[in-house]
């Protein structure tokens, strides 16, 4: 596609290559068409029909998404023609929409209201004596999300998103004409419909049409409670993307003002997800040791990723033996909180409001998983994802450009740079081969493994640890993981400890994450330019390797004890078990 | 009354060679002398053409054509073929029979203007025996073609012929196939899309239930033609006795070695598998019955790509409707020149029609295009029955529009029927008279197309959705003028930005009716009433002066509302009156009237 | 079937099977057995006309289903064709229409006037 092509567009000369469509030439001279179902690279099916386009010589309004450059082509964006079916478009969608704007997950990022405004589109389809209205559908018994049809577009970009990008395809149309809506095959629970709660569908939804569960209310509720007390969780990915809620670049290092906002809405009690993702490496480190040296199940996973854990229960049950045992930072954090921070805080855990900040929708219903608690009580009490930090941030009016950065100080806040890599892909197994290199050799080893950074699907590498050869994988994203156990059942070789994301990119580009709009997707390559601020922070941070953290040899010797000892593994540990989908009784 | 038999004799009046007139004279006594009754017209026709060998006579049913035919021939041919159907041997004309030169212009049968191409063998052969398709040149074309022409030449031939989809995009056949054929790939695949979905049509059933081996035939020579090795016929699952004789047909040409590995050795190798469609109009979408063959939801896919290029399973595909498919044998055994010179320049061949509505002789019918809807309409059709008086007629089914009166003279042909409004679409064709409401009608479409919408572009899901609402509100009598503005602005709208054929065709009825019957819009919103007594809320029912009082209404009224003694006129509260239309049923003697002009008598 | 030759062969003697315009003696009766026609009730027609050929034991007669002729508002739809070229349609055909036709037409050789769909008045 070498070839250039010229055309006009709304009077203006362009050369572009023969392979862009009308849209792309548009955009490359700052000529921006309106799109609402175009989401480059995983939905492309001209559905929506409001990037229209008139081109001389051709009946009808044609889409420029799907419409290809041709030598000589004359196209006009935005006569009155165009302009009145663009907004007529907009208009019937608008008909079927509950405005709930000032509570909607979406209130400032949603795709649509922008449309809406564009067009300064009337609601005349909205009048139910004129008009039908049609049916609501809403599918919130889950822990974790939320499918409402009453802001639904149907752009079908959440349908692409979960078989593109989660390879499992969970929701699709159904019913047909205007009875259509977006859901599980028969409208199923979708707790029971095999969704893994990575929320690729929320980040490719332009509207709040699937959302995460708002529990916004929760800490507002327990901010007033006099009786408890609220200990505050963050999780590494959080800090690397708050920021873009504010209007700062994406790739920003907004840690600080992250914890002085917090300290603003009146929490007091402040750690750090990051301290117990050392933690999980020295539990995980000592657990991958134990498996290779007395012939436990290998490969071992890590199981972090709720959403990966998810996956592994409902389609991989077989593989169980695999994951291991250790509990994920933020079930770490919150054990520790209801049991070493509560007595710390002369306080008892059921005193304890125990609240994460993550990026991550998955973590809601991990918080509710049998084993995630003790005598009647939750270690994770509420789970909050970034997006839902913004919101309250916000509509409490909090200047959070304004604020100095803090940083809580503290046993349970401090950590190392193997811990603030945890939400990059191969952070975790980067932060793993740190220590475990290191105790197994009983020197100082290398800081960095570069071999296992980056974005490719699946990452593999090999290193001579002790006399042996590790073969490490990292598998990040729904689609990858369905291939790696295609590999994984076809080939000889003996993979040792693999890492996997539910999420592609790892939890930086997590279901919880601030969204990004389908342009800026286009623009910026989000993953990359998040990821760089973890490995920042990594770089500038003193200890790197989560066994030389100060605070770690502490939490041992003053109250684990050892790793894998029994206490360790009463309240760091767990256990899983297949799960099946569709069981209808 | 249709006639039983017509003898057109050639020459007219004007013809100097032909005596006519004394042949037609000598007929008419013959026939009388005989009392063989006064539906055997004999008519004087145009110049055939054949003056060498003339005078002509050429006789309805069974086109029997006579040449030098003498007045001493005549009463042998009155007693032997007129009065006991045995054709006279020997004044049989012996040679070609070219139809195009025969200009016929005066009254003819049901069986006399039609040329059925693709409907030859339906009625005249058992479709469950191989045998007798091939007893009427069955495969011969398949099996000149894959010996003796290139791929290049069978296009050319098709291309030549003109012939033009028959399912309702009119577009060249010959030029679709050599898209596929130009494109490169390891795999191709020919479909034939059986899903006929539109209301009334039913042209394809026929093809497939009576002539089954037609399409197997084309599907293979389309198949030897782009280079594709397996075919699918996509057929709707309401059609099962077609299913069922396509299957029986399938393996019997595989068992003849006529379908399968080496055809005719000559090395091509094509195989035909049936797939049921799922009761999904939008299935008859090109693309959405590629998805619905792959697995998926039948839903249409943007173009381009066109299937062409990428089609089923991403490997180009040529997809063709029955009927169209049902023309291509012909065309390889009577030569593209034949079929050129029937029909008119843009649209050659015939088209079949199915005939529906208020029509003497529904049915189906195939005529050359260029036939005028007048001639289909009366001469074939039989005219409007119960002495009704025409409206409209609608072609292209929910796509389509209504043809008045004012353009029934129009030759009927893809490009024409475009200009009236209309479109050809798969040949329904439902005729209408006075007792129609055209808002009811463009309602009835759109009822069809809102509930067939596949939803998955805006417009069309949306914006049908709305239109039919306001329609349903016009029809309830709570329509106002600006939302006859409304219907037409989102008309427009969806016709222009819809993803599909479906979309951009829904709103047709609604522009059409709107444009040739505005005043009955404008009947059901500024006064409130239906002018042809269809739209119950805006009609009232009335009993006429030829009341007989025989009690039938008030005895069926499910509320009471009519009164009346034995004998004598009855009378409707229309207070009571709840227009659910019973009584109108009932009357044995179409005593009770809707129509607004009868309102004033009660 | 490998060349053209033999289709031909296979067309010639199937056309002489089919008892089409004089060939061979004999009388072929199609019944129109599209839905149309099924749905008008062309089963018991075609089963009516079967059993009456069986019992007067007529060799020379076929009883044949054909697809729709058309005229679908008039079916059920039989066409009798004789060896001698002639064609007659009936229309409205029933069981015992069918074996009407046999006694008077088939075997006495008088076409019956008032089933004749040319006859039909509107």
């Amino acid at each position: 596609m070498f070839n250039l092509v010229n055309l006009t567009i709304d009077g203006v000369q362009l050369s572009v290559p023969a392979d862009f469509t009308v849209m792309k030439a548009a955009d490359s001279i700052g000529i921006s068409v309106p799109r609402l179902c175009f989401l480059e690279g995983i939905h492309e099916e001209s559905n929506c029909r409001v990037c229209i386009v008139k081109i001389k010589g051709q009946n009808g309004l044609k889409t420029s998404c799907s419409t290809k450059v041709i030598e000589g082509m004359e196209v006009y964006t935005d006569t009155k023609e165009v302009f009145d079916a663009v907004s007529f478009n907009l208009e019937l969608l608008a008909g079927n929409h509950k405005f709930e704007c000032w509570k909607c997950s979406r209130e400032n990022s949603c795709e649509f209201l922008d449309l809406l405004r564009r067009f300064n589109v009337d609601n005349d389809f909205s009048n139910a004596k004129l008009f039908d209205q049609k049916e609501i559908k809403i599918n919130n018994t889950s822990d974790s999300m939320i499918l409402d049809s009453s802001k639904c577009v149907l752009c079908g970009r959440c349908v692409s998103a979960c078989e593109k990008l989660s390879g499992l395809g969970i929701l699709n149309f159904s019913n047909r004409g205007s009875k259509t809506y977006i859901g599980p095959a028969q409208f199923h629970n979708l707790e029971d419909a095999g969704c893994i709660y990575c929320g690729k569908c929320i980040q490719a939804c332009p509207t709040g049409a699937i959302r995460e569960k708002d529990e916004i209310k929760s800490l507002e509720r327990a901010l007033r409670d006099t009786s408890k007390t609220i200990v505050v969780q963050v999780a590494p990915s959080v800090r690397a993307a708050l920021g873009e809620e504010f209007g700062y670049k994406i790739g920003t290092n907004v840690e600080g003002q992250m914890f002085a906002a917090l300290k603003e809405l009146g929490i007091h009690e402040i750690i750090d997800t990051n301290f117990t993702a050392d933690l999980t490496i020295i539990e995980e480190g000592h657990e991958f040791i134990n498996r290779v040296q007395n012939g436990g199940t290998l490969p071992m996973f890590t199981s972090c990723s709720p959403g990966w854990v998810n996956y592994l229960e409902l389609y991989y049950p077989e593989y169980i033996p695999n994951l291991s045992s250790c509990k994920s930072p933020q079930q770490m954090a919150g054990a520790l909180i209801k049991t070493y921070y509560a007595k710390k805080l002369n306080k008892k855990p059921e005193e304890i409001y125990s609240v994460s900040i993550m990026p991550c929708v998955a973590k809601k219903s991990e918080a509710k998983r049998p084993g995630m608690g003790r005598d009647g009580y939750k270690d994770v009490d509420l789970v909050l994802t970034t997006r839902e930090l913004a919101r309250i941030i916000r509509h409490r009016g909090i200047p959070f450009k304004d604020l100095d950065p803090i940083r809580p100080f503290g046993d349970l806040a401090s950590y190392t740079g193997a811990a603030s890599i945890f939400g990059a892909s191969g952070g975790v197994m980067e932060a793993a081969l740190r220590t475990v290199t290191e105790i197994l050799e009983g020197h100082s080893t290398p800081v960095e493994f570069n071999e296992i950074r980056g974005l490719k699907d699946i990452k593999e590498a090999t290193y001579t640890v002790a006399g042996m050869d590790v073969n490490v994988a990292v598998v990040h994203g729904g689609a990858a993981i369905k291939e790696f156990f295609k590999l994984l059942k076809t080939t000889d070789k003996q993979y040792h400890f693999v890492e996997i994301m539910g999420c592609t990119g790892g939890c930086i580009n997590g279901g919880g994450q601030p969204i990004v709009s389908a342009i800026n997707q286009e623009k910026y390559d989000v993953r990359a330019l998040r990821t760089k601020v973890l490995y920042n922070i990594d770089h500038n941070t003193e200890f790197r390797k989560s066994h030389e953290n100060p605070a770690i040899k502490m939490i041992y010797d003053d109250f684990l004890g050892k790793p894998s000892s029994h206490k360790a593994h009463e309240l760091l540990h767990t256990v899983y078990k297949e799960r099946k989908y569709y069981d209808v009784k | 009354m249709l006639d039983r038999m017509h003898i057109l004799v050639c020459g007219g009046a004007e013809c100097k060679q032909s005596n006519s007139v004394a042949l037609r004279d000598k007929f008419n006594s013959e026939i009388k002398r005989l009392n063989l009754g006064d539906d055997i017209k004999t008519l004087l026709t145009g110049c055939f053409g054949l003056c060498a060998l003339g005078p002509h006579v050429l006789i309805y049913p069974g086109e029997t054509l006579y040449s030098g035919v003498k007045l001493d021939d005549i009463p042998e041919i009155v007693e032997q073929h007129i009065a006991n159907g045995k054709p006279v041997d020997r004044l049989l004309f012996k040679g070609e029979f070219d139809r195009k030169k025969f200009r016929n212009r005066s009254e003819l049968t049901f069986f006399a203007r039609q040329k059925r191409i693709a409907l030859r063998n339906c009625g005249v052969i058992n479709p469950l025996k191989i045998n007798e398709y091939i007893a009427r040149n069955g495969y011969e074309a398949l099996g000149k073609v894959v010996t003796t022409m290139t791929r290049e030449e069978t296009i050319n031939e098709v291309k030549k012929s003109g012939l033009r989809g028959r399912g309702g995009g009119g577009f060249p056949a010959g030029l679709k196939w050599e898209f596929a054929k130009n494109s490169i790939s390891d795999q191709k695949y020919v479909i034939c899309n059986a899903d006929e979905g539109d209301p009334g049509a039913f042209m394809d059933r026929a093809v497939l239930e009576g002539d089954p081996h037609s399409v197997l035939e084309a599907m293979a020579i389309c198949g030897y033609a782009i280079g594709a090795s397996i075919g699918y016929i996509y057929i709707r699952a309401e059609y099962p006795v077609a299913v069922k004789r396509l299957d029986i047909a399938i393996k019997q040409a595989e068992e003849l070695g006529l379908l399968g590995n080496n055809i005719f050795d000559s090395g091509f190798n094509f195989k035909i598998e049936i797939r049921l469609g799922a009761g999904a109009f939008v299935c008859g979408e090109e693309t959405a019955l590629i998805a619905s063959i792959e697995g998926e939801r039948g839903m249409p896919r943007k173009k381009p790509p066109f299937p062409a290029v990428r089609g089923l399973f991403g490997k180009p595909t040529n997809v063709n409707n029955v009927e169209t498919f049902a023309n291509v044998p012909v065309i390889f055994l009577k030569g593209a020149d034949w079929f050129k010179a029937i029909g008119t320049e843009k649209s050659s061949g015939t088209k079949v029609f199915a005939l529906g509505g208020k029509i003497a002789n529904t049915g189906l019918l195939e005529v050359p295009m260029g036939t005028t809807l007048r001639e289909v309409i009366y001469e074939i059709g039989g005219g409007i029955p119960n002495k009704r008086e025409f409206k409209a007629a609608q072609t292209g089914g929910p796509s389509g529009g209504c043809i008045t009166a004012d353009s029934l003279d129009t030759p009927i042909d893809f490009d024409n029927l475009i200009a009236l409004g209309s479109m050809m679409g798969s040949g329904g064709m439902i005729v209408m008279d006075e007792d129609n409401c055209m808002v009811d009608v463009a309602r009835f479409y759109l009822e069809f197309t809102v509930e067939e919408s596949c939803g998955k572009c805006t417009p069309c899901r949306e914006g049908t959705k709305r239109m039919l609402d306001i329609l349903n509100r016009i029809c309830e009598g709570e329509g106002t003028l600006e939302d006859l503005d409304m219907l037409e602005n989102l008309a427009y709208m969806i016709k222009d930005s819809s993803l599909c054929g479906l979309g951009q065709t829904a709103p047709n009825p609604v522009l059409s009716t709107l444009k040739h019957f505005r005043d009955e819009y404008e009947a059901h919103v500024i006064d409130k009433v239906c002018p042809a007594g269809v739209c119950s809320n805006l009609t009232n029912y009335v009993v006429l002066e030829n009341c007989i009082g025989c009690t039938k209404c008030s005895r069926n009224c499910p509320v009471g509302a009519i009164e009346g003694k034995v004998k004598e006129k009855h009378f409707i509260d229309l207070n009571a009156c709840i227009r659910c239309g019973v009584c109108k049923t009932v009357c044995p003697v179409n005593a009770i009237s809707t129509k607004p002009e009868h309102w004033e008598v009660a | 079937m490998k060349t053209l030759v033999e289709l031909k062969a296979l067309r010639e003697k199937s056309y002489k099977e089919m008892y089409l315009h004089g060939v061979t003696n004999g009388v072929r009766i199609q019944v129109g057995y599209g839905t149309c026609g099924i749905a008008a009730g062309a089963k018991p027609v075609y089963e009516a006309f079967l059993s009456e050929i069986n019992s007067l034991k007529l060799d020379n007669v076929e009883v044949t289903q054909v697809g729709c002729m058309g005229e679908c508002a008039f079916e059920p739809i039989v066409e009798v064709l004789e060896s001698n070229g002639s064609k007659t349609i009936y229309c409205l055909v029933t069981d015992r229409i069918a074996s009407e036709i046999v006694e008077e037409h088939i075997v006495k050789g008088n076409r019956i006037d008032k089933y004749l769909l040319s006859k039909i008045k509107r």
